[in-house]
């Protein structure tokens, strides 16, 4: 890798997601690529819905990350191959956890969400008695679930 | 880039992108005011979701069109002609039931468009983008089908407002299958796929799942267009005095 690429990738590294702030970037999978053609450093982005707010933002926090160390890049989204929640690094996992989101499970079929999925574990009490309430949460890539042992209401991150 | 290549993929973008954005602002407008809490989180999701194909699509089109500087002055600031959706997804949201309706419709529709398209398109971008779109508007397609057999297949009052909405909509799916010339070059191209071929894939789903809730298929003839020449109904008008005042109040303006 040249130097410059990997000073890029050095200092990008530790940035959050703005809706998952105890997540980075890195942990999420999102920076795929940091490329030099003749004259910019090109990095490619995967966005983990096509209209995630959180786009702009995250755009904007690379561009300005970078200008500090004196490159100015362009930003580019990839959609092909789609993101996928099996990016999202073990210790990203651990951390959603951590942070009372239910992780994604690892994907088994070619839609959003598993149809078939029962061993949802609540992030407080542990527990596999759980029921979804609703297919979306908070955010488009989270789905509602509920404990029916400790009654707690949890974000589930759905596979994608 | 021939000339007539270049018009081609620009109207095409511009179908498909309006749709997507006419929908995801009538689908806003149930944010704040849905019957729970949770639709009130899905429906605005859904919104979100439409909206950003949209603006990933007028993206594409302004790489082709250099009158376009930013997918802003496409959503906002075209005259009411210029656009291109369909009038299906103009029409006002009605009751929950006519909203879910009208999104199982057309997600179910977007689906297998987009499959598709993911399996031969001349456009590389656009082929790549469907990679993502179809897995999403899956997603859509299966959160609004479960309220189409939930409300169909719950009380008698339920089931007869989805009839309503059946009724209420059945005008304007003729002409989501309806070919034009355009939509025959496109294909000839390997552009996109005709809208008339998605029929079979889309009724065999559709069908299934209003028979789950007790409901009649519709009868599905070409009763209203327009849309796609830029002729579009009454409701339009009002949406668009919506859509774009804050450009319009405020030019250029930006969050």
């Amino acid at each position: 890798m040249e130097k410059s690429t990997e000073k890029a990738w050095d200092v990008l590294k530790d940035l959050t997601d703005p809706e998952l702030p105890f997540l980075t970037l890195d942990d999420l999978g999102v920076i795929r690529e940091i490329k030099r053609n003749d004259k910019n450093h090109v990095v490619t982005i995967a966005p983990t819905y096509i209209g995630c707010p959180a786009i702009s933002v995250i755009e904007e926090k690379i561009a300005s990350e970078l200008k500090k160390i004196g490159i100015s890049p362009i930003i580019e989204k990839s959609f092909s191959p789609p993101w996928s929640s099996d990016w999202i690094s073990e210790n990203g996992k651990k951390k959603m956890e951590e942070f009372g989101i239910s992780p994604p499970h690892p994907r088994k079929s070619d839609t959003i969400g598993d149809p078939l999925l029962k061993d949802v574990k609540c992030p407080q009490c542990t527990s596999y008695k759980t029921e979804k309430v609703s297919e979306f949460g908070s955010t488009a890539c989270k789905s509602l679930y509920r404990c029916l042992d400790c009654k707690e209401p949890f974000d589930h991150f759905k596979c994608v | 880039m021939k000339n007539n290549t270049a018009d081609m993929l620009f109207e095409g973008l511009l179908r498909i992108a309006d749709d997507n954005l006419i929908l995801g602002h009538r689908t806003s407008e149930w944010c704040g005011h849905a019957p729970t809490l949770e639709e009130d989180l899905a429906l605005p999701n859904i919104a979100l979701d439409l909206i950003g194909h949209a603006q990933n699509l007028y993206c594409l089109a302004c790489e082709i069109d250099s009158r376009y500087q930013n997918e802003d002055q496409l959503a906002f600031l075209r005259l009411e002609h210029e656009y291109k959706n369909l009038l299906l997804v103009e029409q006002e949201n009605g009751d929950f039931g006519n909203t879910v309706l009208r999104l199982f419709y057309f997600s179910t529709f977007m689906k297998y468009f987009w499959e598709r398209v993911k399996i031969k398109c001349c456009f590389k971008k656009l082929k790549e983008f469907s990679e993502k779109a179809f897995l999403e508007t899956s997603y859509h397609s299966k959160y609004a089908s479960q309220w189409v057999v939930t409300l169909g297949d719950g009380t008698d009052e339920s089931n007869l407002k989805m009839s309503n909405a059946i009724t209420n909509l059945e005008p304007f799916l003729g002409e989501l299958f309806n070919n034009d010339d355009f939509t025959e070059m496109c294909t000839q191209n390997d552009f996109l796929p005709e809208p008339r071929s998605i029929f079979d894939s889309w009724k065999n789903e559709v069908e299934a799942i209003l028979q789950k809730g007790n409901l009649d298929f519709p009868d599905i003839i070409l009763k209203k267009r327009g849309g796609r020449k830029g002729e579009h109904s009454e409701a339009f008008g009002y949406l668009l005095s919506d859509l774009q005042y804050m450009q319009r109040a405020y030019p250029n303006s930006s969050w």
